[in-house]
């Protein structure tokens, strides 16, 4: 535990003392707000939530979270480091979870900055703020299952290019498998169950939910599960790449 | 003591180790040698923990590295070759981290590290990023990591590599003064390191272990070992070398260098008991030449490690 906590710390600093942190941090928040107001048309819809914030939160996402996994391992193969992190007392779950919390913080960190938004919202009208605070649950759930993916590229390859493109691509995979148009190519000759399954893989299905403020434990499990299952496949990339 | 038994590694159909096996015990500063890929640091990173042996296992301070590999890697202090470190971390909060990592906390931790950076001279430039560090600072950062929590067992892969001659001896005298209480083993291309350091010296080529010895014994394989060097004053030093190589027991006599009126010439004998300094002084003596030096020579041992790493049938067995 206390190892964990040595690896997610060094992590953490390692994102702030890079110009990295702000250029994503900056970046995200000019996102953001350009999707809520000039595309997602907040002010002309004039209800008093936040779907118009939280529905982009997918796109957005899906070119910036793989931009913060993308170093976790690769960086650790190239500077040939991970001879030494893994030659340390420190168990590969130690090391695999510490360094994917540190990125999910680093990330629940830029998203708390979008704060103003809340604030926006709650002087124009009267929100239902647990609406809100789910919309903001579901959009850090999201972000940690783009970045469990993140983590597992970055696994595979020494270069972050490899990584990131392999990331959108795999995120972007599964957030189209629930989008309309899939689905509805789908349905002219796929039983139902076949569609629903694909349904289910999709992070947008999921999403949808949280981002009306609605909470299911599905939801929560289908998350949870992407993360667990990710840094599963990231530890044993890691075990047999290490053995070859 | 390490004890690495039958230790293989294959890398597809590529043998890179087969079959070693040795002891080290307490006391001991073990040198691999062996030419570039003949496995020194393939056998280096399973014992380590950071490659899984393709079969065979060792043990670290009787902990197996494959079943009780944490327990293993908490006694051992790595130094991986070309010295790897953070690169945007700086001295000290790279070997903060390092000290966490094996348990240190508070004031301790920080004792640890203070220390550490005094013995290994990196105060001056504790706060430096590792990435502006030159080389020979960047290897002793990474020494420094590999001995921060005082390791009853030390690993090194090529300790010494792009350090100055100065930084070489303050290195060499640092693991001679640490291998009174603890298990060292290193690898080397330095030759001239090996007799510095080593108590003992396993060579290894193509996988295998071709030699394993004491680096004096290593020396009397070499075939200049107990050959006399001397140089002598004579009007015609032409005529000595043959005159010379007609002695009983001088095998061979080779010319090093010729000035005007001293040769300086080396003599094997046929066999290490033949008093060969005694030989040359009457030899001199008898003919009124001046003999203005000589020294026995103990062996030269990349005569020795070329001899047998060269040949394709191992020269020296065990």
């Amino acid at each position: 535990m206390k190892r964990m906590w040595a690896v997610m710390k060094r992590e953490l600093a390692g994102y702030f003392t890079s110009p990295v942190a702000y250029v994503f941090i900056v970046i995200f928040l000019l996102l953001c707000g350009f999707f809520t107001f000039s595309i997602g048309r907040f002010y002309e819809i004039g209800q008093a939530d936040l779907r118009a914030f939280f529905e982009w939160h997918p796109w957005i996402f899906l070119f910036l979270v793989p931009s913060v996994g993308m170093r976790l391992w690769a960086d650790e193969r190239r500077d040939g480091t991970i001879e030494l992190i893994l030659t340390l007392p420190v168990s590969l779950s130690e090391l695999i979870v510490g360094k994917f919390l540190a990125a999910w913080i680093f990330l629940g960190s830029a998203l708390a900055l979008t704060f103003p938004i809340i604030i926006t919202v709650g002087y124009l009208g009267e929100p239902d703020f647990g609406a809100i605070l789910t919309g903001y649950i579901g959009s850090l759930l999201l972000a940690g299952s783009y970045l469990s993916v993140g983590c597992m590229t970055s696994s595979l390859t020494r270069s972050q290019v490899i990584s990131f493109v392999l990331t959108v691509v795999i995120c972007l995979f599964l957030l189209l498998a629930g989008w309309p148009p899939v689905t509805d190519f789908l349905s002219g000759w796929a039983p139902a169950w076949l569609i629903s399954v694909v349904e289910g893989f999709s992070f947008m299905h999921h999403f949808a939910d949280m981002e009306r403020g609605v909470l299911d434990i599905r939801d929560l499990i289908y998350y949870l599960s992407v993360m667990g299952f990710m840094l599963l496949a990231n530890g044993v990339i890691l075990q047999s790449r290490r053995s070859s | 003591m390490i004890e690495v038994k039958e230790l293989t590694k294959r890398f597809g159909q590529k043998l890179a180790v087969d079959g070693i096996s040795f002891r080290v015990g307490k006391g001991e500063v073990l040198g691999f040698l062996g030419p570039n890929a003949a496995g020194k640091s393939t056998t280096m990173r399973m014992i380590t923990g950071f490659l899984p042996p393709s079969s065979g296992t060792a043990s670290v301070g009787g902990f197996d590295i494959i079943e009780e590999s944490l327990e293993a890697r908490r006694r051992i202090g790595y130094l991986p070759e070309n010295a790897p470190a953070y690169p945007d971390m700086t001295v000290t909060a790279f070997l903060d981290f390092i000290a966490e990592i094996r348990g240190f906390a508070g004031k301790i931790k920080r004792a640890r590290v203070g220390e550490t950076l005094d013995k290994c001279f990196l105060t001056d430039v504790r706060y430096q990023p590792v990435s502006t560090l030159s080389k020979g600072y960047n290897q002793r950062v990474c020494f420094a990591q590999a001995i921060i929590h005082d390791p009853e067992y030390l690993i090194m892969d090529e300790p010494t590599d792009g350090l100055d001659p100065n930084q070489k001896h303050e290195v060499r005298s640092m693991i001679r003064d640490m291998a009174r209480d603890k298990t060292i083993i290193l690898s080397t291309h330095n030759l001239e390191e090996v007799d510095v350091v080593c108590t003992r010296v396993i060579i290894i080529a193509s996988g295998k272990i071709v030699a394993d010895k004491t680096p004096l014994e290593l020396k009397t394989l070499s075939d200049f070992h107990g050959a006399a060097c001397f140089t002598v004053c004579a009007p015609e030093p032409g005529g000595i070398l043959s005159e010379m190589a007609g002695l009983h027991g001088v095998k061979d006599v080779i010319k090093v260098r010729e000035d005007s009126g001293r040769i300086t010439l080396r003599a094997i004998p046929s066999d290490p008991s033949v008093p060969v300094a005694e030989m040359i002084m009457r030899f001199c003596l008898d003919r009124g030449f001046t003999l203005e030096n000589m020294k026995i020579e103990e062996g030269r041992l990349d005569d020795v490690f070329r001899q047998i790493t060269r040949s394709d049938i191992p020269a020296v067995q065990n």
